[in-house]
């Protein structure tokens, strides 16, 4: 096979790729707390925040310096979330309409002063302060590479060493804080990860992609795992592989700035875990519904021929279509049989199961009435057999009570 | 000996409006401690007030004698299931190993012998067989005896613990009835918000009414009155609460 030269990356290619890989791992980490303790839009804040301190640190230094420029967008990313945090505590104002007050403010601002300098100021013009709006990975030089790679190093050593700490702190603050762990000391910990992964990742992928890179590996990676150790080696899995094949197609395509092609990338990787991942993906979800509607159904059918039976009366109005194929998957398994007058009747196995049913339905009936604050906590529809479900004890009493109470319907009539 | 446990006057309030107001209660003894009371009377924040968890307008809190910071270790505590997002990627194991992260300190990992004793305590509350589920598969109960466990497994002294007991299936009562009566054989004081008056007589010696200011506390028999029950819940009629309590519950569990 003959690749086209274009395919083979020269060496910026190579430092770019570098560059978006390491940088989609680290905010892949950085974001699964984030998303965990439902601050994933906060990251969203910090970067749009990030922008006035990026003009700021020109207008400051007068000259295009990266890590000025970084530092000013630190400052105003975490004055965003001080905002965002005091207006939640000092007014009535709920979190999401703070962060969205915030964000919108704080880039306002930041593209007014971009445009101010750019007009005004001299030398202002070549500042490239529009690079910063949606980012531009391909600018990438080596030592931004190791200042990206410096930070994600950083941010999974101090996630490695306190990992129980953040655990405990993410999962119940309460209990965290009644142990003597320093919550709120971790909490901004936290915070502070994520915002030095955004902070770094705007030249790349600009202030209004960032967030993306934060919020989307964690997502994707909670659908394939129930452990939080999975999680964040996932999503810093899925963060390298969105950052570089979205770099990889950029740049085979021509697609600049390349930040849009990596989140248009974790995208359909959100899209592909969200619906395929094993138990609680959709297809998953909706399988096993309709898996245990079937069951019901049979359920249902196997209840009436019984009572049929008990009566000696023929059935059997088979309906809607649900109950057909339920009578079909019923005489599939050997549970039921046609008789010679086309009549549905038990086989043995299926009068077994059918018993079971029925004695189930009668005391659960019995356990809603007796005790009807309890039974919707024991009640499972799927489980056939009701001893799986309640102590031997109290199925004693229900069926106890539940004859007494036939009897005296029976004595009624 | 000092008191193990001395409220002392506390206040708390939030926008001006008092939610516990000069509750003024000491413990001498350890004993089995039932906190009673309407809804929206206070009982929670008593017990986040004495772990520390709510800023006091005014008073203190001692535990052993001593201020509620230097004696982390021998408190625990089961918070309201509701107050923890179950959805989040930990195993029932994970959850009770978090009871002996103060005991191992910064950094260090829990090991063979913490997973051991966590085990220990799963089995206590009869979740031994799913200690590897995440914890958003178990049921209510399930996942009330869970944070029990991690409560045991902080090998406290005091523990406090708030509704244990509401919105569960009988199991768990009967298993939190009987660590209760465990706890108090070894020795331990333990605090529980509780919400079923018909219950308090068979299971707490002491019990706190409370309704923004305390109303009486002492031992059950002579404090659980019928004239302070009237006095603790007004002209609401504990019934009614009952009732209300098990709609609650059916819409939880719904």
């Amino acid at each position: 096979m003959n690749w086209p030269s274009s395919w083979w990356p020269n060496y910026n290619t190579i430092v770019v790729l570098a560059g978006t890989s390491v940088l989609g791992a680290g905010a892949g980490l950085a974001g699964c707390f984030a998303v965990l303790r439902r601050r994933a839009l906060l990251g969203d804040a910090l970067a749009h925040a990030g922008l006035p301190g990026i003009c700021l640190g020109f207008l400051v230094w007068q000259e295009r310096s990266l890590p000025v420029m970084l530092c000013g967008a630190l400052v105003t990313g975490l004055l965003g979330v001080l905002v965002v945090s005091l207006l939640r505590r000092y007014t009535r104002i709920k979190e999401d309409a703070a962060i969205g007050i915030v964000l919108s403010v704080f880039f306002a601002a930041g593209t007014s002063l971009s445009r101010f300098i750019q007009t005004g100021t001299t030398g202002g013009s070549r500042a490239g302060l529009d690079s910063y709006t949606l980012g531009a990975a391909a600018g990438m030089r080596a030592q931004d590479v190791y200042l990206i790679a410096g930070v994600s190093a950083a941010c999974l050593l101090l996630i490695v060493a306190c990992y129980k700490e953040f655990k405990v702190v993410a999962f119940d603050p309460g209990f965290a804080r009644v142990q003597g762990w320093p919550a709120v000391a971790l909490d901004l910990l936290l915070t502070a990860l994520v915002a030095v992964m955004v902070v770094i990742g705007l030249p790349a992928v600009g202030v209004v992609l960032m967030a993306a890179l934060l919020i989307i590996p964690a997502v994707a990676a909670r659908f394939w795992t129930e452990r939080l150790s999975g999680v964040l080696a996932l999503s810093a899995l899925m963060g390298a592989a969105i950052g570089s094949v979205g770099t990889a197609l950029s740049s085979r395509f021509s697609l600049t700035p390349a930040g849009p092609v990596i989140v248009l990338v974790g995208a359909a990787v959100f899209f592909i875990s969200m619906l395929a991942a094993p138990r609680r993906g959709i297809l998953a979800l909706r399988l096993s519904q309709s898996a245990f509607a079937r069951r019901f159904a049979e359920q249902g059918v196997l209840g009436r021929v019984l009572a049929a039976e008990a009566e000696a009366g023929p059935i059997v109005d088979i309906d809607d279509r649900s109950t057909a194929a339920a009578t079909r998957r019923l005489i599939a398994a050997q549970a039921v049989v046609r008789d010679a007058q086309g009549q549905l009747r038990l086989t043995v196995s299926g009068r077994r199961r059918a018993e079971q049913i029925v004695r189930g339905r009668r005391l659960w009936q019995q356990l809603f009435l007796n005790s009807p604050e309890l039974a919707p906590l024991y009640a499972d529809l799927d489980t056939e057999s009701i001893d799986a479900l309640l102590p031997p004890d109290l199925i004693q009493q229900l069926e106890a009570e539940s004859s007494t109470a036939a009897d005296d319907r029976s004595e009624a009539q | 000996m000092p008191p193990v446990l001395d409220v002392h006057d506390i206040t708390v309030a939030y926008h001006r409006k008092p939610v516990l107001w000069d509750v003024d209660f000491t413990l001498a003894e350890p004993s089995l401690v039932g906190i009673v009371g309407p809804n929206g009377a206070g009982k929670s924040t008593f017990i986040k007030a004495i772990l520390g968890l709510v800023p006091l307008a005014s008073g203190s809190v001692r535990i052993f004698g001593e201020p509620v910071e230097r004696q982390r270790k021998a408190i625990g505590y089961v918070p309201q299931r509701e107050s923890v997002d179950w959805d989040f990627p930990v195993s029932v194991l994970d959850v009770v190993l978090m009871g002996t992260y103060s005991e191992l300190g910064w950094i260090r990992r829990p090991g063979a012998r913490q997973r051991q004793w966590a085990r220990q305590c799963l089995g206590h509350v009869g979740l031994a067989e799913l200690a590897g589920r995440q914890i958003g598969q178990l049921s209510g109960g399930q996942q009330q005896r869970t944070f029990l466990a991690r409560a045991l497994a902080q090998r406290a002294e005091i523990y406090l613990m708030d509704e244990p007991m509401a919105g569960v299936d009988a199991t768990t009562e009967r298993v939190v009835f009987g660590l209760l009566r465990e706890l108090r054989s070894q020795g331990k004081t333990v605090l529980v918000v509780h919400h079923d008056l018909r219950t308090v007589p068979q299971y707490f010696e002491q019990v706190v009414m409370l309704n923004t200011r305390l109303v009486a506390a002492g031992p059950t028999p002579e404090t659980f009155t019928p004239e302070n029950i009237r006095k603790t819940y007004g002209g609401r009629l504990p019934l009614l609460d009952d009732a209300a309590e098990a709609v609650r519950m059916k819409e939880r569990s719904a």
